[in-house]
């Protein structure tokens, strides 16, 4: 599915693609219904923008906008009727393709005391509350940073060649649609320009769609990226793209590309983070830290779980279960009933230089996508390109901590 | 009780407390009726001076020690209990009713009672494990159904009790609720408070009030200056940290700290 990326700088060629009006974006909602995927795209619910089963172009978040900050996100109406004009969502794809908690085995006991296996466990919807029994999904929406997330889990999770597959993300995985979403209005947390992720989706996906909306028209430019998606596409009623539609098309990422809340300067971010062990930075975020675990939790790319199990009151049945762990919990670094990371300042530089460092040396990629997510959802308000600066201006020479505390005196 | 018997014993002890832990306990009556005939439990009520004389395998104890007799009593249930577990904030951090650890008991006990001197009380609402070594500390107020049956499970089974400590935020984003902190600006305490109630109020559009006390890693003060931020005074915010734990060490610090500050 995965196919090579598309060069981003420079406008593309009309090629394959297909420009839909609203009816067009509609009968690719039913296509997928029809073809037996269950469609999650976004929906507006309990103020936020959150990945839901959809039937109709009704359920989207039309001329819905975001705000996002720090520790702080709020809907907004934007005046117009954009279905996609918001940023990144509460939740990336990682609840469907890794749901909180999945059962990977029950046993029980026979009347004579032998075990016996239950049979393989139940395909599991997890506890993610995304509405939706368990798939195939068609995933319609997926913004750039998460498509990219999506990239890197099918590395760790889909098949190194050091480590197998894990079977549940695989056949989850495997059965994915994917229409991707180029950005029009980034968010002020977003820095996926920074991070080379985004805002226009560049591979992976099956589709990918942007949206052009003027004065005048709205419509959609549906880009295919897989056999699939050009077979599905084949299937709506449209036209051919011309040069005109992408040039409008390359217009809107441009434009969000220079619209980005936030920068991460990566440049030798590496070799910081490996020899800022005993900054003062670290005790400095420390001092605000909650070790709520929201960051981790929200992380399209965090895949940390632990393992669960658990008898039933008579003893004669045993359940396994995987379930969403985070390096920010006491327990996570739990060595003989004790933990290692007493200090919240241990488990964020952990999290952090893992994110930003040691993900490079085990996996080849950044484990930052740029999303922003663990800087809104931050009840502490604590945002990783700030504490990257500090960090960065720390090994400058500057004091990192006394730097933090004072931006945070002007934000 | 006096029969030997090869069944577990169950022995349910009460101090002072709502009843509501026990009301959980036979709520729990479907899960139980698997162990009938597995198990023996023999309840022991508050006005009961009796102890039976066990020995019993597991006791539970509900609610806090605030009388001479209790403190006594206490050490009488630990004697006859092979493992002692404490169940709800009352028996885990002093209950509500550690609110007179911040007053003088003495002033309201003449207001309340027409004849205090009828009166036993002590100064202090204290936990169990103020008295006596507990074996596993189930918090609260009042506790999780499932979390009891875990563990009575694990103590039936001879392991440990799978009771996480971390924060109720954990319980959000697995069952997939929307922050109403970040995302409406209400209070809410769930970033320090443990999980164990399946974060039940930020689903219903509420911050969280602590009930299950202080998770593992408590950063008070951080929260405070959260709460300052989304438009709480400082004696609201005393208020928040003093309910139903205001006696666990982090939460009683904290408000003592905001006390301090408020009060010029
Ligand atoms: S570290 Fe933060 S900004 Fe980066 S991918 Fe994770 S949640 Fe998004
Ligand atoms: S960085 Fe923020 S979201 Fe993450 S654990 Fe700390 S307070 Fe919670
Ligand atoms: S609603 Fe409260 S408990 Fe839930 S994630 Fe937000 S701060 Fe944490």
């Amino acid at each position: 599915m995965i196919d090579s990326p598309v060069d981003n700088t420079t406008q593309r060629a009309a090629g394959s693609a297909v420009v839909v009006g609203r009816a067009g974006l509609q009968t690719l909602v039913d296509v997928l219904a029809t073809r037996g995927y269950t469609v999650l795209g976004p929906t507006v619910r309990d103020g936020a923008i959150i990945h839901s089963k959809i039937t109709s172009l009704d359920d989207l978040p039309q001329g819905w906008g975001d705000t996002q900050e720090a520790g702080r996100y709020r809907l907004r109406r934007r005046g117009d009727d954009a279905l996609f004009g918001f940023a990144s969502g509460a939740q990336s794809a990682k609840p469907t393709l890794y749901p909180t908690s999945v059962m990977l085995g029950r046993r029980s006991r026979n009347g004579n005391g032998a075990p016996t296996s239950v049979g393989t466990p139940p395909a599991d919807a997890g506890e993610s509350g995304d509405g939706a029994s368990a798939g195939p999904y068609a995933l319609l929406g997926v913004r750039s940073c998460d498509l990219h997330a999506i990239g890197i889990h099918d590395w760790v999770l889909g098949g190194r060649p050091d480590a197998g597959p894990d079977p549940d993300y695989e056949r989850r995985r495997r059965d994915l649609f994917l229409v991707a979403v180029t950005c029009g209005d980034p968010s002020g947390t977003c820095f996926c320009a920074s991070m080379g992720t985004g805002p226009r989706p560049d591979r992976g996906y099956d589709l990918a769609l942007t949206e052009l909306l003027d004065d005048q028209t709205h419509q959609f430019l549906l880009e295919p990226g897989s056999p699939l998606g050009a077979n599905v596409l084949a299937q709506l009623p449209g036209r051919p793209a011309e040069d005109a539609d992408l040039a409008a098309a390359h217009q809107v990422a441009q434009s969000a590309a220079g619209r980005m809340g936030r920068t991460l300067d990566t440049d030798g971010l590496r070799e910081i983070l490996y020899s800022a062990v005993n900054s003062l930075v670290w005790e400095d975020i420390a001092a605000r830290c909650l070790a709520c675990e929201n960051c981790t939790m929200v992380c399209p790319t965090c895949f940390c779980t632990s393992i669960d199990d658990t008898t039933d009151l008579t003893g004669t049945t045993t359940e396994r279960r995987r379930v969403w762990d985070s390096c920010f919990s006491s327990a996570f670094s739990g060595v003989h009933g004790r933990s290692i990371r007493t200090t919240v300042a241990s488990r964020y530089r952990q999290w952090m230089t893992h994110k930003l460092a040691s993900w490079i040396d085990q996996f080849g990629t950044s484990g930052c996508v740029g999303c922003g997510r663990c800087i809104t959802w931050c009840p502490a308000s604590i945002d990783l390109t700030a504490e990257a600066a500090n960090l960065r201006a720390e090994r400058n020479g500057a004091n990192g901590a006394q730097a933090s505390r004072a931006l945070r005196r002007t934000t | 009780m006096t029969e030997t018997t090869a069944l577990p014993s169950f022995a349910v002890w009460k101090f002072a407390s709502c009843d509501g832990c026990q009301l959980t306990l036979l709520n729990c009556e479907d899960e139980l009726l698997a162990l009938a005939g597995k198990i023996h439990i023999a309840y022991f009520p508050e006005a009961t001076r009796a102890v039976a004389e066990g020995p019993y395998d597991v006791s539970l104890v509900e609610g806090s020690v605030t009388t001479p007799e209790d403190a006594e009593r206490i050490q009488r249930v630990r004697a006859v209990s092979r493992r002692l577990v404490t169940i709800g904030a009352c028996a885990t951090s002093g209950g509500i009713q550690a609110l007179r650890n911040f007053a003088a008991v003495e002033e309201f006990r003449s207001l309340v009672y027409a004849n205090p001197t009828y009166v036993a009380t002590l100064e202090r609402s204290t936990p169990i494990s103020a008295h006596v070594t507990v074996d596993f500390e189930l918090r609260g107020c009042p506790i999780d159904a499932g979390q009891l049956v875990e563990v009575i499970a694990a103590y039936l089974h001879g392991r440990r009790p799978r009771v996480p400590s971390y924060s109720v935020c954990v319980e959000c984003k697995r069952r997939g609720t929307v922050c109403v902190d970040v995302a409406h600006g209400i209070p809410c305490l769930g970033p320090v408070t443990q999980a164990g109630c399946g974060a039940i109020c930020p689903a219903h559009a509420r911050g969280c009030y602590g009930c299950f006390g202080p998770q593992d890693s408590t950063n008070t003060g951080s929260l405070a200056h959260r709460l300052r931020l989304l438009g709480m005074s400082e004696q609201d915010m005393v208020r928040v940290f003093r309910t139903y734990n205001a006696a666990a060490e982090p939460f009683r610090r904290e408000s003592t700290r905001l006390e301090e500050v408020s009060t010029p």
